[in-house]
């Protein structure tokens, strides 16, 4: 996998949470996982095609995720409810709109479908290739999300 | 900036639309209507006086883009102004919302701001 796909999407994440929910972000460091587990307990999973075909995941724990959508409603949120759902829905969504745009700029041009939200404890992910999961894990002050891509 | 107009807000993420009337509401617009999809935002035309459309482009039945070219395909709505707002900001769909006739354009993830300053723009 080009190793020049991963940027563009860690880059996204924290323009996107940043700018929507007004959190700060610390990205950690990228490493190849394994197995299909989800690190979170509700991911928002996108495909992606184009120069390559692939899979972005968010993979939020479930207090990261009630703090992040609590910002951006600006009331609080206590559960994992359809809110909780369609926010992470969206908010992979514009992850992915955000990281193609700068993959663009590289002459690398995508198109995403509509992303699916699973949740629950240790679910799985199912990525759309093959090829290696590269997972970068982020830390805010609400709790820990992890995103995945893979590629072709 | 009049905002006694009627709103229509577009889009298939209820998350979306919240986050968008909250800033309406800020800003003191009071008339909001919403739709889920293209489809949905039609009907509303057909049966409800909309002064301005705010609008997703990807959505399932019918798009944004869709509904922006029907929308300016329609004598009784071609001069409504339509403000895109989307995660689609790649080049080929800026250019294919200006030659369809968007009144300006928002790419998310975007401010409160950038929202205002694109209103002021179209309803001045």
């Amino acid at each position: 996998m080009d190793v020049r796909l991963i940027n563009p999407f860690i880059n996204a994440t924290l323009n996107v949470l940043e700018t929507m929910a007004f959190i700060k972000v610390v990205p950690g460091k990228p490493y190849v996982k394994k197995d299909n587990v989800a690190v979170g307990d509700v991911t928002g999973i996108l495909g992606l095609t184009g120069i390559a075909n692939g899979t972005i995941s968010v993979s939020f724990e479930e207090h990261c995720i009630l703090t992040i959508v609590s910002n951006m409603f600006g009331e609080t949120m206590e559960r994992l409810d359809d809110d909780i759902t369609d926010a992470v829905g969206e908010l992979t969504n514009m992850i992915s709109g955000q990281a193609r745009r700068e993959l663009e700029q590289i002459g690398k041009v995508f198109k995403a479908a509509i992303p699916s939200v699973v949740t629950g404890k240790n679910h799985s992910i199912r990525h759309y290739s093959d090829g290696p999961k590269i997972a970068i894990p982020f830390n805010t002050d609400g709790g820990d999300f992890t995103i995945e891509v893979c590629f072709d | 900036m009049d905002t006694s107009i009627k709103v229509l807000i577009v889009d298939d993420f209820a998350t979306m639309r919240r986050i968008l009337k909250n800033i309406l509401k800020q800003l003191g617009f009071k008339n909001l209507v919403e739709a889920d999809d293209g489809t949905t935002a039609w009907d509303v035309l057909e049966n409800q006086e909309v002064d301005l459309i705010i609008s997703d482009w990807n959505m399932p039945k019918m798009t944004g883009i869709e509904l922006l070219k029907k929308v300016r395909a329609d004598s009784r709505y071609a001069r409504k102004p339509f403000l895109m707002v989307t995660a689609e900001a790649q080049k080929q769909n800026v250019i294919e919302a200006v030659q369809a006739g968007v009144s300006n354009y928002v790419v998310k993830p975007f401010t409160a701001e950038a929202i205002s300053d694109k209103l002021e723009k179209i309803l001045r």
